[in-house]
């Protein structure tokens, strides 16, 4: 800071442009949308952890027959079942790589069931990149590698086998080939629906938002499942499992738009109120392109919360209709199809690994719900906690 | 009388939904190809007994089935005549079920008020669980006490019913001795009340109550608990605190009435869950509700048995959601019947 002769102060530092520019008052929030989003959902530990365990899920989804080591319908017909086989390392003390100890069915005449005492004396060891049933790999290729499998003689039941001697472990990937994406059939159909609907209605209003109200009112009225259950009944029972599976989950899809719909709805209630939308309007646009390229961006990050949470709804929809055996039907495999077989007491109480399926949709149903949470908080990066 | 004038207007639409309900109920019963008398002729045409042919086709024409479907419909409901004047569901007539050969009524006859009891006591454990637990997350937020509520709520909401119940079913009967399957002790099946048979009832209930109601009460009480942390947030509660008023009667005395009020106009949306949570469960565990009497109606397509089922529960839940509106109204006045909708 200098003085001049003509007593003003002059700064002897020399002229930054970049001075002038105003600055934001949060330099953190000054960041493209998604690393705001990213940031924020970031401290979501739980929903992190259920976004990683859903990406693998899903990334297994299309190595399904190659993790396996069985054939989703392939039958042992002398291990019906058996129960669950350690995979071991050490045989008498001695590190031998993995291993299990062959099982030999036994005659309980007693309580009238196949025992499967296993043979200490002869480990046998796993093989990996083996040859076994054939499957499709990505669902293009036809080929008969598998992660790992059993020896000759041996079997290796990791989740036991069930009542034709099926191994549990395996279907279970098959399974979550149909159960985890019946879901997003079900939403992708639902979301249709229920953006179309609710747009018009939140749009054009009067009459048609009436109409569309009261629908709305009464489906949500109606219990789901008893009305699941009459729309899958009415399935024609010739169908293959591939136009069942579609069908089921188009079902799903077909009763849950409504909600979505409401919240549509609403909410364009209030943003078609707003200067912007006016303005697309003044500038001529059609309903449709104000509904897709104003409106409907504005809350995307709301509609993808919900999509997530409605997920599980339908997972559990369909495995409560294949329960029953309203669902998917065998040879499909689901895991509401092979919780079928642990429909009784009796198998709770003797074959407790037939209830296994049950962890994966649990699973899957928590991981998505702390997931559509975690989104649902941190999507919209501008909200304070 | 305002709040009468909003139970009549209430009422009124009730009724006019449950006669849209009662048609798509009818239109989903008949979209299966074919029907369950025209399979049991073919069947019968199959086998060679010529003679029930006859039996059948007197069937159908007794119940109008060679009618156009929109005069069925309207025969069924009651509102035209059919072969032997008006006897719809109107009329108290519900049809003939043709899978077991008997009336409709007949068979669910009592199911129906064990599906009310089953239902009815699965909201009382809803409130009794969800209100207690809520204002307990809520008032220890981010404690174990909220945490551990949350983990269970959770996970009720993302175990499938139907396994839960088997699970509880088989530890409760080994560690409580709790009995196995069905409302009650066979030995009081088709006996009149007694004491003895109330109580076996009761036992009974607890754990399809349980297995219905957790994952409507997990929702619940989360929601409760948003509902009052958000009231407790709000200065006038800090206010109270600084005048001396004691930690519960801080939390009881103001926030929970005003986070109450949710959690009453919520039952609309938690009854259509919880009766479809009961017929499932109904069917795992063999209650005598309506729920298995359904599966088998809707297995076989015995389209009046399965009708008037579809019709009962849809008719329940709105009954239920309308009460619940009504009481709303008389709980809190500042909610205006007109503009109701928003």
């Amino acid at each position: 800071m200098t003085q001049l002769p003509d007593e003003h102060f002059v700064d002897t530092a020399p002229y930054d442009p970049e001075e002038e520019r105003s600055k934001p008052a949060r330099p953190d929030l000054d960041a493209p949308n998604w690393l705001l989003i990213w940031r924020k959902f970031r401290r979501h530990k739980l929903g992190l952890i259920s976004a990683l365990f859903l990406a693998v899920s899903y990334l297994m989804i299309p190595f399904a027959g190659f993790i396996a080591p069985y054939t989703a319908n392939e039958r042992n017909p002398d291990h019906i079942y058996a129960a669950p086989q350690m995979v071991r390392l050490f045989h008498e003390g001695k590190f031998i790589g993995p291993f299990v100890y062959p099982e030999n069915a036994v005659r309980d005449l007693e309580q009238f069931r196949w025992r499967y005492p296993s043979d200490r004396e002869n480990p046998a060891k796993l093989e990996f990149f083996c040859e076994g049933g054939t499957h499709y790999f990505l669902a293009l290729f036809k080929t008969n590698r598998h992660l790992f499998c059993a020896p000759e003689g041996a079997t290796v039941f990791l989740w036991g086998a069930d009542r034709l001697g099926r191994d549990v472990f395996s279907r279970i990937f098959y399974g979550a080939q149909l159960s985890m994406t019946v879901g997003l059939i079900g939403i992708t159909v639902s979301f249709i629906l229920g953006i179309s609907i609710g747009g018009i209605a939140g749009y054009f209003g009067g009459a048609i938002d009436w109409f569309v109200n009261r629908i709305i009112e009464i489906l949500r009225s109606i219990p789901e499942l008893p009305l699941w259950l009459a729309l899958s009944a009415a399935v024609p029972s010739h169908w293959g499992p591939v136009a069942v599976f579609f069908i089921i989950s188009i079902i799903l899809g077909l009763l849950d738009w409504p909600g979505l719909a409401r919240a549509v709805r609403s909410k364009f209630l209030s943003l078609r109120e707003e200067e912007f939308v006016r303005a697309a309007e003044m500038m001529g646009a059609k309903p449709s392109r104000v509904i897709r390229k104003h409106l409907l961006p504005n809350f995307s990050s709301h509609l993808i919360a919900s999509a997530m949470l409605s997920i599980p709804a339908m997972i559990l929809g369909e495995t409560a209709l294949s329960f029953l055996g309203l669902g998917l039907r065998a040879p499909a495999v689901s895991w509401g199809v092979m919780l079928n077989d642990a429909q009784n007491l009796a198998s709770i109480e003797i074959y407790p690994w037939t209830a296994i399926p049950m962890l994966p949709v649990i699973f899957v149903v928590l991981a998505f719900n702390f997931l559509g949470d975690a989104l649902r908080d941190s999507l919209d990066p501008y909200s304070h906690d | 009388m305002p709040i009468l004038r909003f139970a009549i207007f209430r009422f009124a639409t009730m009724l006019m939904t449950l006669v849209v309900v009662s048609a798509l109920v009818f239109f989903i019963m008949n979209l299966p190809p074919g029907d369950y008398l025209s399979n049991l002729i073919a069947e019968l045409r199959a086998t060679g007994q010529e003679s029930g042919v006859a039996k059948v086709e007197f069937l159908r024409k007794e119940y109008s089935l060679d009618q156009p479907l929109w005069r069925q419909y309207l025969i069924w409901v009651g509102f035209y005549p059919g072969p032997h004047g008006f006897s719809g569901i109107l009329q108290g007539d519900f049809g003939w079920s043709f899978e077991f050969d008997k009336p409709v009524s007949e068979i669910v006859g009592t199911a129906l008020w064990m599906t009310v009891l089953v239902n009815v006591a699965a909201i009382l454990f809803v409130y009794m669980v969800a209100l207690p637990l809520g204002v307990l997350a809520a008032a220890k937020s981010k404690t174990w006490v909220d945490y551990t509520s949350a983990f269970v709520g959770y996970l009720g909401l993302a175990t499938p019913n139907f396994l839960l119940a088997l699970i509880l079913f088989y530890y409760g009967h080994r560690y409580f001795n709790l009995p196995i399957g069905g409302l009650m002790a066979p030995e009081f099946e088709g006996e009149p009340m007694s004491a003895a048979k109330v109580k076996s009832v009761l036992i009974h209930l607890i754990i399809p109550t349980f297995v219905i109601g957790t994952s409507g009460a997990a929702a619940m009480m989360q929601r409760l608990r948003a509902n009052l942390l958000d009231e407790l947030s709000k200065p006038y509660v800090d206010t109270a605190r600084a005048k001396g008023v004691g930690p519960v009667k801080a939390i009881l005395k103001y926030p929970l009435r005003v986070a109450f009020n949710p959690f009453v106009a919520d039952i609309g949306n938690l009854l259509p869950s919880l009766i479809s949570g009961s017929v499932l469960v109904s069917v795992v565990l063999g209650l005598q509700t309506i729920g298995p009497a359904l599966l088998t109606a809707l297995k076989t397509q015995d389209q009046f048995l399965a009708g008037f089922i579809l019709l009962f529960v849809a008719g329940l839940t709105l009954i239920g959601t309308m009460v619940s509106d009504v009481l709303l109204m008389l709980l809190d006045p500042r909610i205006k019947y007109g503009g109701r909708d928003r």
